[in-house]
């Protein structure tokens, strides 16, 4: 039952699998530094790269269309089953979904260029930073609890994106409490929301990973409590 | 699920001293279509035609345990062989009509079964190859003979020559491996059609199939039934790592 002894045909696909997974595994690479950068322009107030992220994101629209047509092709030509059936089908889900993470890093590099510009005194509560910290690391487990089948991996992420989301209601409140006090404060302010709220995305968008490499690794379906 | 059409409980069987099945348990649900897949060898065919004793026309055979029919245990002392036969209809891999005319071949299981009028045997051979979808391409040549069909025509005519009894079950080893993807097709639309109509048993190696026409799947492998699920459960995920290392090409 090893993957040793294949013939000519099988290995062919085999090898199409894995260039599959090292596309996806480059996206996701690309992705969590995308997320990396846009919040370090935002906190260095750093415009070059804040430009740089918006432009990167052009890599991972190519990339999702060449793992979106090896999908469909190795769909077509080989009709997978089983754990390779789950495993391109997960890939074409997870590959959308590192594509809507680069548009968060963008929007997220977009108010930090207008937030160099507004020039303003706030900071970033610690809070953001926190949330940015777990988005990231959220996203990373998810990726390797799916290039690894790790379903219990997959789990822990989807349990951790409640931490975040308590988080972006503080942010939230933080931020109102600024407005309220400071009139001037308004327009960093609903800038910082609105990276809070792409943050909060991007940790959505890392438990929908997480709930794909549960399905990969077990047949399970966990997304919208199904499991209960 | 519907209710079960046909009840294994641990059956094995032997031909001499080499044990093919070792205590197979399982539930055909009635009227849908049952798929048994597994490599060469792992059983598959034994307990197909275990289904209407088929093995006992070999020497040297036994077996252990109880297949129940719709409530009748097959193998109980006084079932008629003959008539489990009629009951439980089998369609081969290599089509075998008879050398006799289309008519003949759909009129030979009931000639013996029932004294049927002329006129009533005729609306029986009609609606049998209707039912097998041949009905079209053969009424006006209803008198030549059926080794004349193509490939295709004749497995029909086959399934047509077994739904003539009216049977309860349809057992069919591997019945379009030989054909061409057009007359597979048909086939694969007139098993379809039959869904609802009696239960079918189909042993296949090609996945494809099976995955296309059954509702569920059994896993057989070295005698054993490793795993019968929902067709859709087996194809997708399945329970059992060996159901996954062989629907996905690992092994086998």
């Amino acid at each position: 039952m090893s993957g040793s002894d294949l013939g000519p045909g099988l290995r062919h696909f085999h090898e199409q699998l894995a260039e599959l997974r090292r596309k996806l595994l480059d996206m996701a690479d690309h992705a969590e530094q995308l997320v990396d950068q846009s919040i370090t322009s935002l906190l260095g107030r750093d415009r070059v790269l804040a430009e740089s992220v918006i432009a990167g994101d052009k890599v991972l629209n190519s990339l999702e269309i060449e793992i979106e047509q090896l999908a469909i092709s190795l769909l077509a030509l080989q009709q997978p089953m089983a754990r390779d059936l789950r495993s391109i089908v997960g890939t074409i889900k997870v590959s959308g979904d590192l594509e809507r993470v680069g548009d968060h890093a963008v929007n997220i590099a977009e108010s930090a260029l207008r937030l160099v510009d507004e020039g303003g005194a706030i900071t970033p509560s610690p809070e953001l930073e926190d949330m940015a910290r777990r988005s990231r690391a959220m996203l990373r487990d998810a990726l390797q609890a799916f290039t690894n089948a790790d379903g219990s991996l997959g789990r822990d992420v989807c349990k951790a994106d409640d931490a975040v989301d308590a988080l972006h209601n503080s942010v939230f409140r933080i931020l109102l409490t600024h407005m309220m006090e400071d009139a001037r404060t308004i327009t960093p302010s609903l800038e910082l929301l609105l990276v809070s709220r792409n943050l909060e995305r991007v940790a959505d968008l890392a438990t929908n990973i997480g709930e794909d490499a549960v399905y990969l690794a077990e047949g399970k379906q966990i997304k919208h409590h199904f499991e209960d | 699920m519907n209710t079960a059409a046909v009840v294994a409980q641990k059956f094995s069987f032997w031909y001499g001293e080499k044990q093919a099945l070792h205590e197979i348990e399982l539930n055909i649900p009635d009227k849908a279509i049952t798929a048994f897949i597994g490599p060469s060898g792992c059983g598959k065919s034994t307990f197909l035609r275990s289904i209407n004793r088929m093995n006992e026309t070999i020497p040297g055979v036994r077996h252990d345990g109880d297949i129940v029919l719709h409530g009748q245990d097959i193998y109980e002392r006084g079932v008629d062989v003959e008539d489990l036969r009629t009951r439980v209809g089998m369609v081969f891999q290599r089509s075998n009509p008879f050398p006799k005319s289309i008519y003949q071949n759909v009129a030979y299981g009931p000639r013996i079964n029932r004294g049927l009028a002329r006129r009533q045997m005729d609306e029986l051979v009609e609606k049998s190859l209707r039912r097998a979808a041949l009905w079209d391409e053969v009424k006006d040549r209803l008198g030549t003979n059926a080794l004349g069909l193509s490939g295709g025509q004749q497995q029909r005519l086959c399934i047509a020559r077994a739904l003539a009894n009216d049977p309860e079950i349809l057992l069919l080893d591997e019945p379009a491996s030989a054909l061409d993807p057009i007359a597979t097709q048909k086939i694969e639309d007139l098993l379809f059609e039959l869904k609802g109509q009696l239960t079918v048993v189909i042993v296949t190696h090609n996945l494809q199939q099976a995955a296309r026409i059954s509702d569920m799947t059994a896993f057989f492998y070295l005698g054993k039934l490793i795993e019968m699920d929902a067709t859709n459960t087996i194809f997708t995920s399945p329970r059992e790592e060996r159901t996954d290392a062989y629907v996905t090409g690992r092994f086998g």
